[in-house]
């Protein structure tokens, strides 16, 4: 095989590892879902807070918000298992093995993608079911962009796992990057009426395009245009993509 | 076959770890198609050596030629002709047997439609083939290394590396391994570099043996040559008699105390052993055997092989620091 036929096949390779095992564990991806609809059924529904788009409730406002934050804690806590990973015998295999570490990190990136947007996909048909009424186009444009953010928070948590040493460093991922990046991304607030300082935190945060371009998908309505949510988005993906591999490229295994 | 051509030249190849010298500027040529045995107890730097040749590990200074190419600018090419297999299980606990085997052909770009039909067969070659679509979760120690070895073989790699491959395998299973081994290299004219601590293991199987000793190669050569080196036979003696009284005797080469034993190297103990009696004034007990390889390696160390055996665990370590204070 020539080396590019060897780099795709190897990317399958993996890709195809984190799924069997991803869908083989069937009681996590229901309990993943579990948050995002207490946010959704008791927060949505109890808080009844004001939706600044006309002719929809609060509990269909959050709901893109929360789509997305569902992708966001997947696809980050998927990537930061690469610790674990580390620490097991396991990934001396696919180290030592005769691929160049960017396959290694796409293979790793497109199977948290996957798990990420599978469980998108599920939090959708119970959104459209019980939350808001969503046509077919919708629900694919939907997953689309899901895929697009899934990919990038995947990234993102491979490359801080590949540079971390232990384990304890995951609780402190999650604390000051993960939990801000969903507050600060507007996943439950009109970014229009906040302050100043919020609104210039959330232009930092890569969160915020992914909730103003699933709003758009599914409610019709966001603060920024798609088109720039979506160059903020793809510019993000390939910078995180970048560092990644770069991260990748100096994985060892630890003790 | 290339004959004479180096599978495996490394060039003053050096890891330390803080203040430890895992590995001390190691020059070493292994040739094409011979089965090579580095021997020396847990902590010698073997498994380091290993690791810096499949380019797991990063050498602190030095550098190594693998199947032609350098393992510091061109990792990629040296993990295209290696296989390993470690000495931890590496096997990936969530898949199945047959999919480890599957993920792994795919990793190293064995054909397609070649896959199952070599899946099939290295199952039943380390008889695994009735237990392929368990999980290994659920395999036990011995099954988990039989897949690893499969695992290790399934792509036909030019060189292959054997960290320990043996180790906690019950007495059949290891003469199969050993099978596979001399099956491979007879087949595919394939290199094995092998880590061993068990001395038959490099006895029987290898064409040259390296004896390394904290980080450093002590002596090399055949298994044969070693043992000339020390001498032809050992003479044990549980006697009442000092060491001095053999002194007179040219022919023994070499006396070791041993608690309340001796040991007396001789070139050929047919001839030798009545004049040795002869010396003794009462015998208890004796023995004559030919040389072993822990002969050579107690000869050219210092100490024996065995000493470290049995303290493999952090626990077995501690406790063994605490006993010797």
């Amino acid at each position: 095989m020539n080396p590019l036929a060897l780099e795709l096949n190897a990317i399958y390779a993996i890709l195809l590892r984190e799924a069997k095992i991803y869908f083989r564990e069937k009681e996590r991806i229901i309990a993943v879902l579990v948050s995002p609809l207490l946010f959704l059924f008791v927060m949505g529904r109890g808080l009844a807070g004001h939706s600044p788009v006309p002719g929809t409730s609060y509990q269909q406002f959050i709901f893109p918000g929360i789509l997305c934050m569902v992708i966001l804690f997947t696809a980050i806590t998927y990537g930061l298992y690469i610790i674990w990973d580390k620490r097991l015998d396991f990934l001396k295999e696919v180290l030592a093995a005769p691929i160049s570490r960017a396959a290694l990190f796409l293979g790793k990136s497109l199977g948290g993608m996957l798990g990420a947007v599978a469980e998108a996909f599920l939090l959708l048909v119970i959104g459209a079911a019980f939350i808001l009424p969503l046509g077919p186009l919708q629900i694919m444009a939907a997953l689309a962009c899901s895929m697009l953010v899934a990919f990038l928070m995947a990234a993102i948590g491979l490359g801080i796992g590949a540079r971390m040493k232990s384990m304890e460093g995951f609780g402190l991922v999650m604390s000051f990057l993960t939990w801000p990046m969903f507050f600060f991304g507007g996943a439950l607030f009109d970014l229009n009426q906040s302050g100043r300082w919020l609104r210039l935190a959330a232009y930092l945060d890569p969160f915020t395009y992914c909730v103003d371009l699933m709003r758009r998908i599914l409610l019709g309505w966001s603060v920024l245009p798609p088109a720039l949510d979506l160059a903020a988005l793809l510019v993000c993906a390939a910078a995180a993509a970048a560092w990644g591999v770069v991260s990748f490229g100096a994985l060892q295994q630890t003790r | 076959m290339n004959e004479g051509r180096a599978a495996i030249q490394t060039f003053r190849l050096t890891k330390r770890f803080g203040d430890l010298v895992a590995v001390d500027g190691i020059d070493l040529i292994v040739p094409e198609g011979e089965v090579f045995a580095l021997l020396g107890p847990n902590g010698a730097g073997k498994t380091t050596l290993i690791s810096m040749l499949c380019t797991l590990v990063k050498p602190t200074s030095g550098t190594a030629l693998v199947a032609g190419h350098d393992i510091l600018a061109a990792g990629l090419q040296v993990r295209r002709n290696i296989g390993i297999v470690f000495q931890e299980p590496s096997v990936d606990d969530l898949l199945t047997g047959r999919e480890n085997l599957s993920l792994h052909s795919m990793l190293y770009g064995v054909p397609r439609r070649e896959i199952p039909g070599r899946i099939e067969r290295m199952l039943e070659t380390v008889g695994l083939s009735d237990r392929a679509d368990d999980l290994v979760r659920a395999y036990s120690g011995g099954m988990r290394r039989r897949l690893e070895i499969a695992r290790g073989l399934i792509h036909e790699p030019r060189i292959l590396f054997l960290d320990e491959p043996t180790l906690g395998l019950d007495p059949a299973s290891r003469r199969a391994v050993w099978g596979h081994i001399r099956d491979l290299k007879k087949r595919v004219g394939a290199t094995v570099i092998l880590t061993t601590h068990y001395m038959e293991e490099a006895d029987d199987l290898s064409d040259q043996v390296a004896i390394i000793d904290r980080g450093r190669i002590v002596q090399l050569g055949t298994a044969g040559e070693l043992k000339r080196k020390v001498g032809g036979d050992i003479v044990v003696l549980k006697a009442d008699v000092g060491a001095e009284a053999f002194a007179g005797l040219d022919f023994v080469k070499e006396i070791l105390r041993q608690d309340d034993t001796l040991r007396l190297t001789v070139p050929d103990a047919h001839l030798h052993l009545k004049a040795i009696l002869d010396l003794c004034p009462a015998v208890s007990e004796v023995q004559v055997r030919r040389v072993t390889l822990d002969d050579v390696f107690l000869k050219f160390t210092g100490h024996q092989i065995r000493d470290e055996e049995g303290r493999d665990t952090i626990f077995e370590r501690i406790a063994g620091s605490i006993n010797a204070r």
